[in-house]
């Protein structure tokens, strides 16, 4: 076992790349969840994503190419679930589950031509002096543009749903549908371009893991990371600055448990492997007490009877 | 302007009409998939549905259907149990692998000891795997109020884990050459899990599942407990009334689709499988879910439909050999049926009217 092999500072660097598809995925199921929506179908619009944007840069040469496609994929899947939902009145934690349950199956089918195959790079921030300092150059300012993506995401979805009246709507819809309908609003309307929106950051989050943190296409290659966002959405009480500690704190898991098993420590491969799926678990434990902050309609579908 | 009027109570025709017109909305979608993937669609929707009962090596088949179809009902007669009462154990994966960890184990500690009584324990130990497994997201669930459906999803991560872990070590075949896997339980006879009548699939596996199958529908129809969970899931605050205690209700449903699933593994194990390795779990925890919803939650249905789910199977991996499409569309199918099937539930609570359009 050899301890100093780890260096910090790359340890910090890789942390924020492995964080960032659970984030893209966490904050598109956070604004989803505002509106008073449970879609349990993250991890099959992330499989999708991942294996639309793999397939798209393969062919295209362009990863930005890509990461469109990703999002666009997500979205499209996404419809299926606003079919299910908004227009057929199905039960959201069965649609969800058939989402990805579907999404899983699909990806696997898009995916059997690009096994093994290896993706054209996604190019790195590069600013001539800032990228070359010491420690703070690595840690912030030579990742791809995705990462910057993600955490401007979290900027962009706070400070609509606190400022704007669009985040203002989205929120009256998923704390109470009826008045909101009663108010003129168009709740299904609404509720859809969430959802659909939700499903692209999702889309993004699965193909940053198949172009960038892997990169490579396997069957299954998002391994409960949906699931860990879903999570992750309930450790932020749908507040998205904790989404991104949150986030930050399942990227250090994972980064943490990898090096531990590169460097050799006498904990068996397996016990390390699992420790992510422990820790989300022991945090929804810590952290699922206070549900006070849950948008008061979610889960709950919405039939306008007149 | 056409309209959804909520119907004052669910259409009985249309709750027994759907899963059919569901299949039916499958086999044509699916059947344009097939096309999509250059063949032909007719021939690939006749190898999946008829080839495995009909067909030239249906003797073969046919009992293929009991092997596949016993797990798929025993897991979602549990989850069956749960869903009714808005209680989401998603995790039988997890328990299916659990449970066949330890009923394997227990079977391989009593090697190479030759005795009547090694199999029963074998069960009740993957009873107990299963159980146990689906108690930590139960336990949870009421002593915190943690969501049931993540936690026993990320358990299935961890199950797998111990499934890699036990099949390179501790449950590691001694004389299987350094290869990753336990010893087979089909030639060790006290563990063995075999056909109780040769050629016909029949094993210990599905008199459970027929077992569990009268077992849900007398506890649903005829027990104060089956009313109740019905009442929760169609009336929470009913129940409440009533002095139905959610807590008990969470414990006894998860568990007992814990129970199931573990069940389901063991027999699985020991049976078809014949032994722990790492790829031993195929996905039949989450395809029961399918299955529960296909069989609209009731014993009798989740029977029919596990059949139909093991059917496609069966004519997938046919379809697979003889045509040359790709598992995955297989998998692909499967999730239309439950997608077909969600949305055409809409015609069991509501009615489609056509109204004059007026000034909202």
């Amino acid at each position: 076992m050899d301890l100093s092999a780890i260096n910090p500072v790359l340890l910090i660097a890789s942390l924020m790349v492995a964080a960032t598809p659970i984030l893209l995925a966490a904050i598109g199921e956070l604004v989803v969840e505002k509106a008073g929506v449970l879609n349990l179908g993250v991890e099959g619009m992330m499989i999708v994503g991942a294996i639309a944007g793999f397939a798209i840069t393969v062919e295209s040469g362009s990863p930005f190419f890509g990461f469109i496609a990703a999002a666009v994929a997500g979205a499209i899947l996404s419809l299926l679930f606003v079919v299910l939902t908004q227009v057929a009145q199905a039960n959201q934690v069965a649609s969800g589950l058939a989402l990805t349950l579907f999404g899983l199956g699909l990806s696997a089918l898009m995916g059997q031509g690009y096994v093994g195959i290896k993706p054209p790079a996604t190019p790195k921030l590069d600013i001539p002096v800032l990228s070359d300092l010491p420690v703070v150059g690595p840690i912030l300012f030579s990742h791809d543009l995705v990462l910057y993506l993600g955490i401007a995401l979290t900027a962009a979805v706070w400070a609509a749903l606190k400022y704007t009246r669009m985040g203002l709507i989205l929120r009256a819809v998923g704390e109470n549908h009826d008045a909101a309908h009663a108010l003129g609003y168009k709740v299904v309307r609404i509720r859809t371009l969430a959802i659909m929106f939700g499903g692209a950051c999702a889309g993004l989050g699965g193909a940053y893991i198949s172009l960038i943190r892997v990169p490579q296409w396997t069957e299954g290659m998002t391994a409960g990371v949906g699931w860990i966002a879903l999570a992750l959405v309930v450790f932020a009480s749908w507040k998205p600055w904790r989404a991104l500690l949150g986030a930050y704190l399942f990227g250090g898991v994972t980064v943490v448990q990898l090096n531990l098993q590169a460097a050799g420590v006498a904990i068996p491969v397996e016990y390390l492997a699992m420790s992510p799926y422990l820790i989300t678990i022991l945090v929804l434990v810590i952290l699922s007490a206070d549900k006070s902050s849950a948008p008061a309609a979610l889960g709950r579908n919405f039939h306008a009877s007149r | 302007m056409i309209v959804l009027e909520k119907r004052p109570q669910p259409s009985r025709v249309w709750s027994l009409a759907t899963p059919l017109v569901a299949v039916l909305a499958t086999m044509i979608a699916g059947g344009m998939l097939f096309a999509l993937l250059g063949k032909n669609p007719i021939e690939a929707i006749s190898t999946i549905f008829w080839e495995p009962l009909f067909g030239e090596f249906a003797f073969y088949y046919r009992p293929q259907l009991l092997v596949k179809g016993a797990p798929l009902i025993l897991i979602a007669i549990g989850l069956s149990l749960g869903f009714r009462a808005g209680i989401w154990n998603i995790g039988a994966e997890g328990q299916y692998i659990m449970g066949a960890i330890c009923g394997a184990g227990a079977g391989l500690a009593f090697y190479p000891l030759d005795a009547f009584y090694i199999f029963p324990i074998m069960v009740i130990a993957g009873a107990l795997g299963g159980w146990i497994w689906a108690m930590i997201p139960a336990f949870l669930k009421v002593k915190f109020g943690t969501n049931e459906i993540l936690v026993s999803l990320m358990l299935v991560y961890v199950a797998e884990q111990m499934l890699a872990s036990v099949s390179l070590g501790l449950l590691k075949n001694p004389e299987g050459f350094g290869f990753p896997g336990s010893r087979n339980l089909q030639s060790y006879d006290s563990a063995h899990n075999a056909e109780l009548i040769a050629g016909t699939g029949m094993h210990w596996g599905v008199v459970a599942a027929f077992v569990a199958v009268i077992f849900a529908y007398v506890l649903l129809n005829r027990h104060m407990l089956g009313f109740h969970i019905r009442l929760t899931g169609e009336a929470p605050r009913a129940a409440k009334f009533a002095g139905v205690k959610p807590a008990r209700l969470i414990l006894f449903c998860l568990g007992m689709s814990g129970a199931l699933a573990g069940l389901a593994g063991l027999f699985e194990v020991s049976g078809p499988a014949g032994q722990i390795s790492i790829d031993f779990n195929v996905g039949y925890g989450f395809t029961a879910i399918i299955v529960a919803f296909l069989g609209r939650l009731h014993p009798v249905g989740i029977l029919l439909a596990g059949l139909l789910m093991a059917l496609t199977y069966i004519g997938g991996e046919i379809a697979q050999g003889s045509l040359g499409l790709p598992a995955a569309a297989i998998q692909v199918f499967q999730g239309m049926l439950l997608f077909f099937l969600l949305a055409l539930d809409l015609l069991t609570n509501f009615r489609i009217a056509i109204r004059k359009s007026e000034v909202a």
